[in-house]
């Protein structure tokens, strides 16, 4: 029951804050998301001592075997709680913006906060579906809406993508699903499934398409630096703090288990992109002088690294997958946070005009600092340990590929570095002179982004317990070699 | 058979009705009280047929399926009616023979899901057409509305002559009309029956505007007055899709017969679902759109005649409420904003944020997004398929043209919210045209939600 809540309460609240106008819509997602948080902190508790009583199964369309199936394992409990986390701090960072129809703005971050945690609860394929397109939608008219002046067609792009990846996988799902012996959708029939090692082939890349699109993994990345830079800041913290792990997510938890064999055989080939993606990523950031596209591209290199690591399959990359899952996440909010505020404050997101902005805001410099290590993965910060586990991972499989997959360390220091020498340090010129400090609600959310990067870069023991059965069970599936 | 008698008599009735009600803004509450009627009098079949079958003197047959699309056709003519019939006085002075035909043409509906005898298929589908030639050049005045009622006429009595032929060598070859009886064989089949299907295939596949016998399509849609095009591409499109779907399953598919015409079946369907989707794309006027993507959208109905199996007919009945329903509200949309190019709606969302807003939930529809109706029409006509085996490169080839679909109903939201505008109406939007259109979006989601509201009947 606590799962369906998980999902009912930003849907509701979602549709009612649609209805309300001035200053109520905020309050009241405000409320929601918090409320949502405490439920899920209720359910990470009753996880510890009875995961089985998290599920729920209600008959959903009898005529095709599908169920309303919701239940959390380890990995889905730490999305859960990673999009019960950022919701509140997202909206605590704009609390004092003022959007234009507020009501409708409010409620669309709920319900893909609605589709969000539906996603990574479904236990049943066609439920899983339908969360993916319902995560979608609103954030295609968020971005819309409330974007950049190129807003509309970039987004259209970023949708006609997505769309299309998806569409591929509901062939593979309504194939999978014929082939399961009582024609059912849920989780346990895919994975027992037997499928030849012909149809695990093909059926892998209707599943990789849609899930590599949403990483994004090259070369589908194309929509990814321009919808981030185009949307307004709170979504581009969701797309890029939880949306981006929805592919992640997919492939552990139907990829892999389902079609063991197909991402066997194309193991290499996913690798390979994974890793040209990371280089070709980091690169391009290190050339980018816009502050927005700079991090998006950053984006794009970390999935790249997390996407080689899952396919790479071992404990240890698995491990490190799920723990960077998370602290992505919360870094990258972070990041995203701390841009908004400059860009708020100076209205230009241009590096070359910025400098100087330690010596008038000291607190807003500090955090991007400590945001910037922990994106490097540091250690002592939360992003070490699972770049760590990843690349030892990566290094069982193959050194090579964990050599050229490092080079990203590397290239992620230069481009951090020195994004951070050109914002906050340098010469201050008459616009960043005027900078203002971070304040009431800004510092809370980021100060508490900063807590969550110390505490988990100290002690990263909670969440590594939280994601191993995950971990056990994926290894567990037939990896037939 | 109640509803094609009640059908039938209020076709009547309202010619007589025209007579006699000086208001012609009143007449239009005679044909709903009509469409109600004619909704009960079929329920009554139901309980005629109860599980089974119902055959009259080997001509009509009741079963549940009939009823239930009968049930959708007169369900969506009375949705029909209501967004729309105040716009029929504004097409000429006979409002009440207009709504006289259209009953005319659900007679003939009702007679596509229940015929059992390929002679009561001619008259279907000659009762179901003969009124849209009338209906198509309706705006006497307009030479454009003419030209679809011409090229219309004799485009369909073409194909009607094609149809009769194609039914004159299938009794050449078996020696009966009636689709139960009639012994095609199992393996091989005469060239003779063989030519019988396929001019019939041919025939209906115009019907239903397939290509590449979709050319009256776009020109018929776009000159009709609107309003009677709203009716012409949704609900006798799907009673033209249920006649074929009937006729090929019943009396084609015994054995193995069904590998002689199942590959240029699916052939058509792949270039209706190219030809549609792609020239949909680059359309100006959201008229002339509405016109290309109903054939897109005929691409996927064809499916479940591809596909011969049970989750087919769920598929098609399915697809035909997604679909009416959807199209009824984006025409009746349509037809109170006063500039038919994609630039009149722009701004809607800032003027009627309701209209916009149904709207929307329409075209999300009909680009079959989860959580509306269409996903779960598309989907049960796409896993019929998957489910037949060997058309998977069909499927996948569905499945890249609904992405292009998403293209052009997109480009319709896009004009409605996020760009600037003044999307002027021609006349006051009423409340109770709001509250038709706000069930007709309810349907809409809650189909996508518990498709089997529907499906359980069948």
């Amino acid at each position: 029951m606590l799962t369906v809540l998980l999902i009912l309460i930003p849907l509701i609240t979602g549709l009612i804050t649609f209805g309300l106008k001035g200053p109520g819509a905020k309050v009241m997602s405000l409320l929601s998301s918090l409320a949502t948080l405490v439920i899920a902190v209720i359910a990470w508790l009753q996880f510890q001592t009875a995961p089985e009583a998290l599920r729920f199964t209600e008959s959903w369309i009898p005529q095709l075997g599908s169920q309303f199936n919701v239940g959390l394992d380890g990995m889905g409990m730490m999305l859960c709680l990673l999009t019960a986390i950022s919701f509140p701090l997202i909206f605590i960072t704009v609390f004092r913006r003022e959007y234009d129809r507020p009501g409708a703005f409010y409620g669309l971050m709920l319900l893909s906060q609605a589709g969000l945690i539906g996603v990574f609860t479904a236990y049943d394929a066609l439920l899983f579906y339908a969360f993916w397109e319902l995560a979608l939608i609103p954030v295609y008219f968020l971005c819309s809406m409330w974007g950049g002046e190129r807003a509309v067609p970039v987004t259209f792009k970023f949708f006609v993508y997505t769309f299309t990846g998806s569409l591929l996988m509901l062939v593979g799902i309504i194939y999978i699903y014929f082939q399961t012996p009582d024609h059912s959708f849920s989780w346990t029939a895919f994975t027992t499934l037997h499928l030849s090692s012909g149809e695990q082939s093909w059926l892998f890349w209707l599943f990789f398409v849609a899930f590599a699109i949403k990483m994004p993994v090259f070369p589908f990345h194309t929509w990814q630096p321009d919808t981030y830079e185009q949307s307004p800041t709170p979504v581009t913290m969701v797309l890029s703090g939880i949306m981006v792990k929805m592919g992640l997510f997919g492939v552990v938890r139907w990829l892999l288990p389902v079609l063991p064999q197909g991402a066997y055989m194309w193991q290499e080939a996913a690798i390979v992109l994974s890793v040209i993606g990371i280089i070709y990523a980091s690169c391009i950031a290190i050339m980018q002088s816009d502050l927005k596209r700079l991090i998006a591209y950053s984006s794009i290199a970390h999935i790249g690294l997390m996407s080689a690591a899952i396919f790479a399959n071992n404990e240890q990359s698995l491990q490190g997958v799920q723990v960077q899952m998370f602290n992505h996440g919360i870094n990258i909010i972070g990041l995203w946070m701390l841009v908004e505020v400059i860009q708020d404050r100076l209205k230009i997101k241009d590096m070359n005009g910025l400098g100087g902005i330690a010596t008038h805001a000291p607190k807003l410099a500090v955090m991007l600092v400590i945001v910037s290590l922990a994106n490097i993965a540091l250690p002592l910060t939360n992003g070490f340990i699972g770049e760590f586990l990843m690349f030892s991972g990566l290094f069982q499989y193959n050194p090579w590929f964990a050599a050229v997959a490092a080079l990203a360390i590397i290239l992620a220091a230069v481009y951090m570095l020195n994004m951070l020498q050109k914002v906050i340090f340098g010469e201050s010129n008459t616009l960043t002179a005027s900078t203002v400090d971070l304040k009431g609600g800004e510092m809370l959310a980021i100060a508490l982004i900063a807590a969550v990067i110390f505490v988990l870069g100290v002690y990263p023991k909670p969440l590594l317990e939280l994601v191993h059965g995950t971990t056990a069970l994926v290894n567990a599936t037939a990896w037939v070699k | 058979m109640n509803a094609l008698i009640t059908t039938a008599v209020f076709g009547i009735v309202l010619m007589f009705v025209g007579l006699f009600v000086k208001n012609r803004q009143h007449i239009k509450y005679y044909a709903i009280a009509g469409t109600i009627i004619a909704f009960i009098a079929n329920w009554y079949d139901a309980q005629l047929a109860g599980g089974g079958t119902v055959v009259l003197h080997g001509m009509i047959e009741v079963s549940r399926f009939s009823v239930l699309f009968n049930a959708v056709a007169i369900a969506s003519t009375f949705l029909y009616f209501v967004l729309c019939g105040s716009s029929f006085e504004k097409v000429g002075n006979d409002v009440a023979d207009y709504f006289a035909l259209i009953f005319f043409i659900l007679s003939g509906i009702t007679l596509t899901a229940s015929f059992s005898n390929l002679l009561m298929l001619f008259l279907a589908i000659e009762i179901l057409s003969i009124p849209q030639y009338i209906l198509a050049g309706a705006d006497k005045k307009n030479l454009k509305s003419n030209e679809a009622s011409l090229k219309y006429f004799l485009m369909g009595s073409f194909t009607t002559g094609i149809l009769l032929m194609g039914i004159a060598l299938i009794y050449g070859a078996t020696g009966s009309f009636s689709l139960r009886e009639m012994s095609l064989g199992t393996g091989d089949i005469s060239p003779l029956a063989l030519c019988g299907i396929i001019l019939t295939g041919f025939a209906l596949a115009f019907k239903v505007s397939a290509a590449p016998f979709h050319f009256w399509t776009p020109d018929v849609y776009d000159g009709s007055p609107t309003v009677f095009t709203a009716f012409m591409a949704t609900v006798v499109k799907a009673a033209g899709f249920i006649a074929f779907m009937r006729l090929f399953h019943v009396s084609f598919a015994g054995g193995n017969l069904s590998q002689h015409w199942q590959l240029i079946i699916a052939l058509i369907t792949a270039s209706t679902l190219l030809i549609g989707n792609f020239t949909a794309v680059f359309q100006q006027s959201v008229k002339r759109m509405l016109a290309y993507s109903s054939i897109a959208q005929a691409g996927f109905m064809l499916f479940a005649i591809v596909a011969l199996n049970e989750t087919a007919a769920q598929g098609i009945i399915l697809y035909a409420v997604a679909y009416s329903v959807a199209t009824i509200g984006i025409f009746a949309i349509l037809l109170k904003l006063k500039d038919y190019t994609f630039d009149g709606y722009n701004g809607l969302a800032r003027r009627e944020p309701l209209l916009a807003l149904v709207n929307t939930i329409f075209l999300l529809s009909l680009a079959g997004i989860p959580l509306t109706a269409g996903f779960f029409a598309k989907y049960f006509v796409l896993s019929a398929a998957v489910q037949q085996g060997n058309l998977l490169w069909l499927v996948i080839l569905a499945v890249l043209c609904a992405a292009i679909s998403a293209y052009y109903y997109f480009r319709v939201i896009i004009a409605m919210y996020f760009k600037s505008g003044e999307a002027e109406t021609t006349e006051p939007i009423t409340t109770g045209f709001k509250s038709a259109l706000v069930i007709g979006a309810a349907v809409i989601i809650l189909l996508g939600v518990f498709p089997n509201l529907v499906l359980q009947f069948l």
